[in-house]
């Protein structure tokens, strides 16, 4: 195996497990986050502004989380830097 | 598959290159600084006033309702940049409507300078309330351990902001892009609606972390975290 067939392996296999594994953490916590906020709702209606703001605000952060890893896969597939230098290469030959 | 406004390229010469980033950025200050000063030329303050009047002063209003919540006093000082952040990323994200344009905040580059904008408007604006001395103070608060740390979180919280913003922009323009390849129908149209949403919640994330900086240095380092709402209320 050449180092062109590895480096196309190792960019999509890790491609792929990076968001798969990147996603689970945030929908956990936003998952919980949004069962907190509801249940706050229920006991006290009168602040749903503000919990609502708050809840807005938290499940951004955490899903900046899930932006990262998705960033990161698309930098492994569209813009990758091994790829592009190992075609270069491949293309000057 | 484009990757980022960056590569579309309408003018070169040389190694000067108009790319769409500048283009769209451009015709959203325009648009912004042009009809605003067509709206503001005759202000009027009786129960008759034009609708366009009447919307931004919904805007103002609530944009300096929402920076006192975050704890910001006199929120005249703030709102020229807190709104105005607010005002561009959400009117980038809103004209994706209009065909054949691509939200310059869905380039890293445009998102890096605006997170860099705050970056520096936050000691700006922690100085100008309290003084050279108190605000560089706050950095060792709650010990002198806590400095690199102080420091560590003002960079990495600024390296959030751009890459929260570029990633949701960049990945509602891609998963658009895609689909319209594929299921070339109804889907991409609900997808679109959902870039819409996440846009202008970015838009009112970014300008709301921007605040809740500002108002931790304006304030000192008292842990207060995310944003909360005033207790007393």
């Amino acid at each position: 195996m050449d180092s062109m067939t590895l480096i196309a392996i190792a960019s999509i296999v890790t491609a792929g497990l990076t968001i798969a594994l990147g996603s689970i953490g945030p929908a956990l916590g936003e998952g919980r986050a949004v069962a907190t906020a509801l249940s706050s709702l229920a006991q006290q209606p009168d602040a749903a502004t503000t919990i609502t703001r708050t809840l807005f605000v938290g499940l951004a952060m955490i899903e900046s989380i899930a932006i990262y890893c998705f960033v990161v896969s698309m930098i492994l597939i569209f813009a990758n830097p091994f790829w592009n230098h190992v075609i270069a290469g491949a293309v000057g030959k | 598959m484009r990757l980022s406004p960056d590569e579309m390229i309408f003018w070169q010469h040389g190694f000067l290159k108009l790319n769409g980033t500048i283009v769209f950025t451009w015709g959203l200050m325009l648009v912004l600084a042009i009809g605003s000063k067509l709206i503001t030329r005759k202000l009027s303050t009786e129960l008759k006033r034009s609708r366009w009047q009447n919307l931004l002063e919904i805007i103002v209003t609530g944009i300096e309702k929402q920076i006192e919540d975050v704890g910001l006093r006199h929120p005249e000082t703030y709102i020229g940049f807190l709104g105005t952040l607010f005002l561009f990323v959400a009117l980038a994200s809103l004209c994706t409507v209009i065909p054949g344009y691509e939200p310059p905040t869905g380039s890293l580059s445009t998102t890096a300078a605006l997170a860099l904008c705050v970056l520096a408007a936050v000691p700006f604006f922690g100085i100008e309330e309290q003084g050279l001395g108190g605000y560089l103070k706050s950095y060792v608060e709650p010990t002198v351990i806590m400095l690199p740390f102080n420091i560590i979180s003002e960079l990495s919280r600024t390296l959030a902001l751009a890459v929260r913003l570029f990633g949701n922009m960049m990945s509602g323009t891609m998963i658009l892009a895609i689909l319209l390849t594929i299921t070339p129908f109804v889907f991409p149209i609900a997808m679109s609606a959902l870039g819409l949403l996440t846009g202008m919640v970015q838009a009112y994330i970014f300008s709301i972390l921007a605040a809740v900086y500002i108002a931790a240095a304006t304030r000192g380092r008292k842990s207060r975290p995310e944003p909360m709402p005033d207790i007393r209320a």
